[in-house]
C-alpha cells in the first residue's frame, strides 16, 4: 500500500460497512488507506455495483470492483471481476498508475 | 473374530479433502498464482481421492486372500474394517469436493453484470461518504488533497463486499 503513495495514488476502500466496522478493520489489519462507508449503498448503486441480497443477512452489498482515476477524476483503468475471489493485483494497478501524470 | 482395524487411508483421505477445501479461503487465496485458478486445491483433492479409493478397496476386499507376510505372500484372513465408517467418510469427502467446486466455480462467479459502471475515459461521479471517524469526505476532496506531500496523481477506488 505504501507503494501506491510512492507513485502519488491514494487508495480508497468503499463498502456498506459502517464507520465503526471499518475502524475495527483498519485497527486490526493496520491499514493506512482511506475507508469510506456507504451503508445505504447509494454510491455503490450510482456506480452500478450493487449485488442485491448477497450479504450474510441478505443485505445489498457491493460487488468487488476497482477504478483508477487520474487527478481530474477521469477513469483510466477499471477491473470488474467475474469471480469474487479474484481481485486485481497491486502490480497491475501500479503499472497503470506510473503512466498517470 | 478379529477386531476391526482402524482404516487410516479412509480417515486421511477424508481429512485431506477437508484441508483441500479450507486451504483455499484461508491460505491459497492470498497468493495470486494459487488463487486465480485453484490448482493447488484440486491437486490436494486428487491426493485425497487416491487415498479414499485405496481405503474403500481395503474395506470391501474379500475376507480372505493373499497378503504380504513376513515369509512372503500368505493366504490368511484380512483385517476387518468398518464398512459403515468407510461409506460415510467417502460420501462426506465427495460432498466436500462437490461443495468446493460449487463455491469456487459457480457461487463466486454469480456476480451481477455491471452495465453502467463508469468506463475508461469517463468521469467518475462525485460522492460524499463518511470516513472511519464519521467525517464526510468527498471524491473531489480526495482528488485534491496531497499524497506524501505532493499533488496526487490519482485515486484508486476499491469497492469491496465488506465484513458485514
Amino acid at each position: 500500500m505504501a507503494k501506491f503513495a510512492e507513485v502519488g495514488i491514494r487508495p480508497v476502500a468503499i463498502s456498506v460497512d459502517t464507520p465503526e466496522v471499518s475502524r475495527d478493520l483498519v485497527q486490526k489489519a493496520n491499514y493506512t488507506f482511506t475507508f469510506l462507508s456507504d451503508p445505504k449503498a447509494d454510491v455503490i448503486r450510482r456506480y452500478d455495483l450493487l449485488h442485491t441480497g448477497a450479504g450474510i443477512d441478505g443485505q445489498d452489498i457491493a460487488r468487488p470492483a476497482e477504478f483508477l482515476l487520474d487527478s481530474s477524476g477521469t477513469v483510466r483503468w477499471v477491473n470488474l471481476t467475474e469471480n469474487y475471489w479474484v481481485r486485481a493485483r497491486p502490480e497491475q494497478i501500479l503499472e497503470v498508475a506510473k503512466t498517470l501524470r | 473374530m478379529n477386531a476391526r482395524k482402524f482404516n487410516w487411508t479412509i480417515w486421511s483421505g477424508f481429512l485431506l479433502s477437508l484441508i483441500a477445501f479450507l486451504s483455499y479461503p484461508f491460505v491459497f487465496v492470498w497468493f495470486p498464482v494459487t488463487r486465480d485458478f485453484p490448482w493447488a486445491n484440486l491437486l490436494l483433492f486428487a491426493l485425497a481421492a487416491a487415498l479414499l479409493v485405496v481405503g474403500v478397496r481395503r474395506t470391501f476386499a474379500p475376507d480372505r486372500g493373499p497378503q504380504a507376510g513376513p515369509l512372503g505372500m500368505v493366504d490368511r484372513p484380512r483385517p476387518r474394517r468398518s464398512k459403515i465408517a468407510t461409506s460415510i467418510l467417502a460420501a462426506f469427502s465427495v460432498a466436500v469436493f462437490g461443495f468446493f467446486i460449487f463455491s469456487t466455480f459457480i457461487l463466486a462467479r454469480r456476480l451481477p453484470v455491471s452495465h453502467s459502471a463508469p468506463q475508461i475515459s469517463q468521469k467518475a461521479p462525485d460522492f460524499t461518504l463518511s470516513d472511519t471517524n464519521g467525517k464526510p469526505v468527498s471524491l473531489s476532496e480526495l482528488l485534491a488533497s496531497p499524497v506524501n506531500g505532493n499533488a496526487p496523481k490519482g485515486v484508486l477506488l476499491v469497492f469491496y463486499r465488506g465484513y458485514w
